[in-house]
């Protein structure tokens, strides 16, 4: 019997397997930030033991930091203590830090494959659910706790439990105004937020091999909400052809090396799969959120579900809770709904193509007078690039308020807050009570939805824009 | 880590779906630096209104003086989202030492296990049947036959929890020493590897 891509690279980094018990899992590339990394550092001083491979950590701040003047001190103390915090940690851990006014600096899932620190065929982890967005290049890759933090310091291997597999196949071109965001937001309210716990997913089919890079990383960003460990794409030329002359990608006859091993990485034609789902592409509408958890989306044209049609009881309870929330209705159409904010940015969607997108979109209009509208790119290089390519001439233009790097309102762990009861169209990736601050009403979309919002003031099928 | 053998205690209900880790542990509190103090910021959102401890919420189950115990029972789909530890921390932190659901998300499973709070995953009949008991009602669960019951009605259940985090848990050894005590079969690994 073949081998599933995933079966391949996992096999290649099990150092051992513990009889009835995880396997140790050998991590060949580790992200951390400041949020879930203290802990972690303290953990092993206290234990006395140094950094295993400490070459193989990169650090950045990402999730505190503000995202105007982050030239200044950071005003909030607790976010300063904590920044300034993993600067001493890597500093004396020997860590490479891209920290705030570092060139490289952004948010983690931003930076790893921009600077060809992502690579096929690795194995990566970092504190942080969102780390599946590195599966995009063919890698296993998948968020851990602090104590697994603790364990990469201690021994560059974590202890797991082998996921099953799971394949998603999508087949078929698109419905114009359509992105990859609309895919990932489509399949989750299709299998629901916890349709692939327990599962590695695959990505696969001509509609995926179709996609760039960047929209592949915004499918794969979302697998955990899901619940899946993680997500995966086969790579491929397009792969190959991203990676190659970044920063850290291999050079000359390494990379001729590399070559040769990544265009192994497939699954085999005969390789099975614990679970598999087929997708028609056509099928697929600009899909939104409604909801308290990703799970909860629509087309962008359809209506909520009536609560009276849904039999399981506990699904019921969920979304009338959810309808509270949110201060929508059963059966309700959201077109044509107000919205005060407009969130562009966040891991799965602050890279230089989802903000070519939504230029080209926005060039010669103006935004609504009701809503406020960020956008935060995912790093420096892409502000960077933003300006290179006089993006920023259009969003300024637009009325479009452009910021430095970070999280931001993705987590409202910084300043950057949606106030309570108001509603956000956002390309980010969790729809949660109070995620984009206390009583925040968010609604999951893509850029493009987003944009449209933007401009109209008002929840808009983007297909009547374009 | 404290090992942990035998749970027999009241449980505080949440009957909720898809309790995500924003819920458990809202984002504003990730900026601490150390494990500690969690536990009064456990579920906040949902326990006070407008974030002021003076306005608690009385129909939030952690508010209910008629609730106590070191169990918490939830609907499917516990712990999902964030991949924070901080969740689990602040469930350790409040006391409780065992959370019993349907169904766990998988980064909080391993994050529970890896602070000493037992994930106890039981069908979906039993766990409407848990939460059909009064407020009196106690559970008990055993690690080393892997089993809950509820006491009063003798019902239980077996759970599932792999031989080597069974040995963690009832020894309380960590999975950290675990890993430094192969730091050679680690580097025979990438030597080979490379
Ligand atoms: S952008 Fe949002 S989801 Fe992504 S790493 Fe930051 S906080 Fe997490």
């Amino acid at each position: 019997m073949g081998k599933t891509l995933f079966d391949k690279i996992w096999d290649k980094h099990v150092v051992e397997k513990i009889p009835d018990g995880p396997s140790v899992l050998y991590i060949d590339k580790h992200l951390i930030h400041e949020v879930t990394s203290p802990q972690a550092f303290k953990g092993i001083e206290q234990r006395g033991v140094p950094l295993f491979r400490p070459k193989q950590t990169i650090a950045t701040a990402d999730h505190n930091v503000p995202t105007i003047n982050q030239h200044l001190p950071i005003r909030d103390e607790l976010s300063r203590m904590q920044v300034e915090q993993l600067i001493n940690n890597c500093s004396k851990h020997g860590v490479e830090l891209y920290g705030l006014g570092h060139p490289y600096q952004g948010i983690v899932h931003v930076i790893g494959p921009e600077l060809g620190i992502t690579q096929p065929g690795m194995t990566m982890v970092c504190g942080d659910s969102h780390t599946s967005t590195h599966g995009a290049f063919g890698t296993i890759a998948f968020g851990i706790g602090t104590s697994e933090v603790e364990m990469v310091f201690a021994s560059q291997c974590v202890l797991q439990t082998k996921p099953k597999t799971m394949r998603i196949n999508i087949e078929g071109e698109l419905q114009k105004g359509v992105v990859s965001k609309d895919i990932i937001l489509y399949i989750i309210a299709k299998i629901s937020a916890s349709g692939a716990t327990g599962f590695f997913v695959e990505y696969a089919g001509s509609t995926i091999r179709s996609l760039s890079m960047e929209a592949r990383m915004t499918i794969c960003n979302m697998s955990i909400e899901m619940g899946a460990r993680g997500g995966m794409i086969a790579p491929d030329e397009t792969t190959f052809e991203y990676v190659k002359g970044r920063p850290f990608a291999p050079k000359g006859n390494a990379w001729d090396k590399k070559l040769t091993e990544w265009k192994e990485l497939y699954s085999d034609a005969d390789a099975i799969f614990d679970s598999e789902i087929n997708i028609n592409a056509a099928e697929i509408p600009p899909m939104i959120t409604y909801g308290t958890n990703p799970g909860l989306g629509i087309a962008v044209n359809g209506h909520i579900p009536v609560l009276e049609h849904i039999s399981d009881e506990g699904e019921k309870k969920n979304i009338e809770k959810a309808l509270q929330y949110m201060g929508l209705n059963s059966g309700a159409s959201l077109i044509g709904m107000p919205v005060q904010h407009v969130f562009i940015g966040s891991c799965t969607n602050s890279r230089i193509e989802d903000l070519r997108e939504v230029a080209a979109l926005v060039k010669g209009r103006k935004k609504s007078d009701a809503v406020k509208v960020m956008i935060v790119p995912g790093s420096q290089q892409v502000a960077k690039q933003v300006h290179a390519e006089g993006l920023d001439r259009i969003f300024a233009e637009a009325g479009f308020q452009i910021r430095q790097a970070g999280c931001s309102a993705c987590l409202g762990m910084n300043e950057d807050k949606v106030p309570a009861g108001e509603y956000c169209i956002s390309t980010s990736n969790r729809n949660f009570e109070g995620r984009q601050g206390a009583g925040a009403r968010t609604l999951l979309a893509s850029p493009l939805t987003a944009a449209a919002a933007a401009i109209t003031g008002v929840v808009t099928d983007i297909r009547e824009l374009i | 880590m404290k090992a942990l053998q035998k749970i027999q205690s009241r449980f505080v209900p949440i009957p909720m779906e898809n309790i995500d880790t924003d819920q458990i542990i809202p984002a504003r509190f990730l900026k601490a630096t150390t494990r500690d103090g969690f536990g009064k910021n456990l579920f906040r959102d949902w326990r006070y209104e407008n974030d002021s401890e003076a306005n608690p919420k009385t129909d939030f189950a952690l508010n209910n003086p008629l609730y106590s115990g070191e169990i918490l029972v939830a609907g499917k789909n516990f712990g999902c989202g964030s991949s924070r530890e901080h969740a689990a921390w602040a469930i350790l932190d409040y006391g409780f030492n065992a959370v019993v659901s349907s169904f766990f998300a998988d980064i909080f499973k391993n994050n529970a296990l890896n602070n000493g709070v037992l994930p106890v995953t039981v069908s979906e009949s039993f766990l409407q049947k848990i939460f059909e008991q009064g407020n009196e009602a106690t559970l008990s669960i055993d690690v080393e036959s892997q089993t809950i019951r509820i006491d009063a009605t003798g019902e239980q259940e077996s759970f599932e929890l792999n031989s080597y985090k069974k040995t963690c848990l009832l020894n309380g050894y960590d999975d950290i020493d675990f890993l430094l005590s192969r730091r050679e079969a680690i580097t025979k690994f990438e030597k080979e590897s490379a």
